[in-house]
C-alpha cells in the first residue's frame, strides 16, 4: 500500500467548459489538504460551485484533472467516489418523502449496514448536529425550521463518516441567528471530527471565521489562497475589496 | 321502477356480468401498468424515444375501440379468443395517460434534490427507487386514475366480439329498443368507474406525506 498522499483533493491544470459558452473554470491548479477547512469564496458566476461539483464528479474536467485520495475523479467509481464524500447542499436537498431518519439512514442502508447499527449511528450524528430529541427522528423535511433541516442535511453528509465533506453554501438560506448559531457549532465540530472541509461562500465573515484557508475565485480563476490572517492584510486589489466591505459592514455595525 | 325489476329479476346475469367487465378492467389494467411504467421510466432515460412512444399510443387512442378491435382480430394468437382480443385492446388503450404521467411525473421532480441525491451516491436505479417514483407516484396515480375510467367505459364494447361484461346488457338493449335494458348495463358500469376512482383517490391521497400542521 502506497501512503496516503498529503492532498487529499488536488486540481490539476483544471478547465472547465459547458458546449460553446466561455470557459466557466480557467488553468484551476489547488491542493486540499487533509484534515483542513477550505473556503472556497467568490461572487455568484466565479465557479465556486462548478469546482465543488467536479471533486464529487457532478461535473467532469473538460481537460485536465481533479484528485481525490491521489485518484483521477474519472478513474473513480463514481458511487464509491460521491458515497466516501459527504454533501451537503442547501435546504433544499433532503429527500421530502423521507423522514429525518430515512434521510440520514439512507446510504448506510445502501451500504449494506445492519438495522441496528444504523439507528445508532443515526442517532449519534443527530446528536452531533445538535438535535438530539427522538422525536426528530419522525418527521418530515417540511416539518423542521430551516435550522434544522440544515442540521438534518449536515447529518446525511456525516452519516457513513466520509473522510471529505463538501458543503455549498449551507447556511446560505438561513435567518442570521441561526445562521452564527450553526457556523460557531460547525467549527466546533470540526475539531472533532477532523475532516477534509471544502466550504463554498459568498460571506466573507463565513470566509474568516470557519476556513483554514480561503480560496479566492474571481471569474473562473483562482485569485489566490490565503489563511484568515493574510487575507485581511493582502495587498491584492480584489482582496482588499472584499475585506473593505466586510470591515464597513462591522463598522457600520460598531458605530 | 321497471329498471329495478330487471335487476331483480337478473340478479344473477347482472353479478356474472359485472365480474366479467371487472375482470376484463382489472387484467386490463394490469398489463397497461406492466408495461406503461417501465416504458414511462424508459423516455425519461432516452428522451430521443419521447416523440414517438407518446405520440404512437395517442395514435392508439385515436382509433375507435370497435375498429381497433376488428384491427387486432386477423392476428394469430389474439384474434382466436374475444378475452385476449379486448384485454390487448383494452390495454393499449390504457397505455397513453400511464406512460405519459410516468414520464412527466419523474421530469418534474426538483432539480436539486435529483443533484443531492447524485451527490451523496445514489446509483441511477437507487435514484428511481428511493426518490423519483416515490415523488412522482401521486401524478403516476392520477394517469392510472384517468386509464382506469377509460378502460371501464371501453370495455362495454367487448360485447361485441363476444368477450362479455356489461356490454351485453348494452347491446342486447339496443336490439330489442329497450332504454331500461341499456341503463342495466350503463349503470353498473358507471357505478363501476365511481367506485374505482374514489379508490384510487383515497390512495393518491394517502401517498401524500404529511403536510407540516
Amino acid at each position: 500500500m502506497n501512503p496516503p498522499p498529503e492532498n487529499a483533493i488536488e486540481f490539476i491544470g483544471v478547465e472547465f467548459r459547458v458546449r460553446s459558452s466561455n470557459s466557466i473554470l480557467h488553468n484551476l491548479n489547488l491542493a486540499v489538504h487533509r484534515g483542513e477547512v477550505l473556503m472556497l469564496l467568490g461572487r455568484s458566476g466565479s465557479g465556486k460551485t462548478t469546482s465543488l461539483r467536479l471533486i464529487n464528479r457532478l461535473e467532469t474536467p473538460t481537460s485536465g484533472e481533479v484528485r481525490v485520495e491521489g485518484v483521477s475523479t474519472t478513474d473513480w467509481d463514481p458511487i464509491r467516489l460521491r458515497r466516501g464524500i459527504g454533501y451537503a447542499i442547501q435546504e433544499v436537498g433532503l429527500f421530502p418523502h423521507y423522514t429525518v431518519e430515512k434521510n440520514v439512514g439512507l446510504i448506510p442502508g445502501l451500504e449494506g449496514w445492519n438495522r441496528s447499527k444504523i439507528e445508532a449511528r443515526t442517532r449519534e450524528v443527530l446528536r452531533l448536529v445538535g438535535l438530539p430529541d427522538a422525536d426528530f427522528l419522525k418527521r418530515y423535511p417540511d416539518q423542521l425550521s430551516g435550522g434544522q433541516r440544515q442540521r438534518v442535511g449536515l447529518a446525511r453528509a456525516l452519516a457513513v463518516d466520509p473522510p471529505i465533506l463538501l458543503m455549498d453554501e449551507p447556511f446560505g438560506a438561513l435567518d442570521p441567528l441561526s445562521r452564527v448559531q450553526l457556523q460557531k457549532e460547525f467549527r466546533e465540530l470540526h475539531k472533532r471530527l477532523q475532516k477534509t472541509v471544502v466550504f463554498v461562500t459568498h460571506d466573507v465573515g463565513e470566509a474568516l471565521m470557519l476556513g483554514d484557508r480561503i480560496a479566492l475565485m474571481e471569474s473562473g480563476s483562482l485569485r489566490g489562497v490565503f489563511t484568515p490572517k493574510v487575507f485581511l492584510e493582502s495587498n491584492d486589489e480584489i482582496v482588499k475589496a472584499y475585506v473593505e466591505a466586510f470591515r464597513t459592514a462591522q463598522s457600520v455595525l460598531n458605530a | 321502477m321497471k329498471l329495478l325489476h330487471f335487476f331483480a329479476n337478473h340478479r344473477a346475469e347482472v353479478a356474472t356480468l359485472f365480474g366479467e367487465h371487472l375482470w376484463l378492467v382489472g387484467v386490463s389494467m394490469f398489463f397497461a401498468i406492466l408495461i406503461g411504467l417501465p416504458l414511462g421510466v424508459f423516455l425519461t432515460r432516452r428522451p430521443a424515444w419521447r416523440a414517438l412512444v407518446l405520440g404512437g399510443t395517442s395514435v392508439i387512442q385515436t382509433i375507435p375501440s370497435l375498429a381497433l378491435l376488428g384491427l387486432l382480430l386477423p392476428i394469430p394468437w389474439l384474434g382466436v379468443r374475444a378475452d385476449r382480443l379486448t384485454i390487448t385492446a383494452l390495454s393499449l388503450y390504457a397505455l397513453l395517460p400511464i406512460v405519459r404521467n410516468t414520464y412527466t411525473g419523474i421530469m418534474g421532480v426538483d432539480a436539486p434534490i435529483r443533484q443531492a441525491a447524485i451527490g451523496i451516491g445514489l446509483s441511477p436505479s437507487q435514484m428511481l427507487w428511493h426518490v423519483e417514483l416515490p415523488l412522482a407516484m401521486p401524478v403516476i396515480l392520477a394517469g392510472v386514475r384517468v386509464a382506469t375510467a377509460l378502460t371501464i367505459g371501453v370495455a362495454t364494447i367487448a360485447a361485441a366480439v363476444g368477450a362479455g361484461g356489461l356490454g351485453e346488457f348494452i347491446f342486447r338493449g339496443l336490439a330489442m329498443v329497450d332504454n331500461n335494458v341499456i341503463l342495466a348495463g350503463a349503470l353498473p358500469a358507471a357505478l363501476m368507474a365511481l367506485v374505482a376512482d374514489g379508490a384510487l383517490a383515497l390512495l393518491q391521497r394517502s401517498m401524500q406525506r404529511p403536510k407540516a400542521s
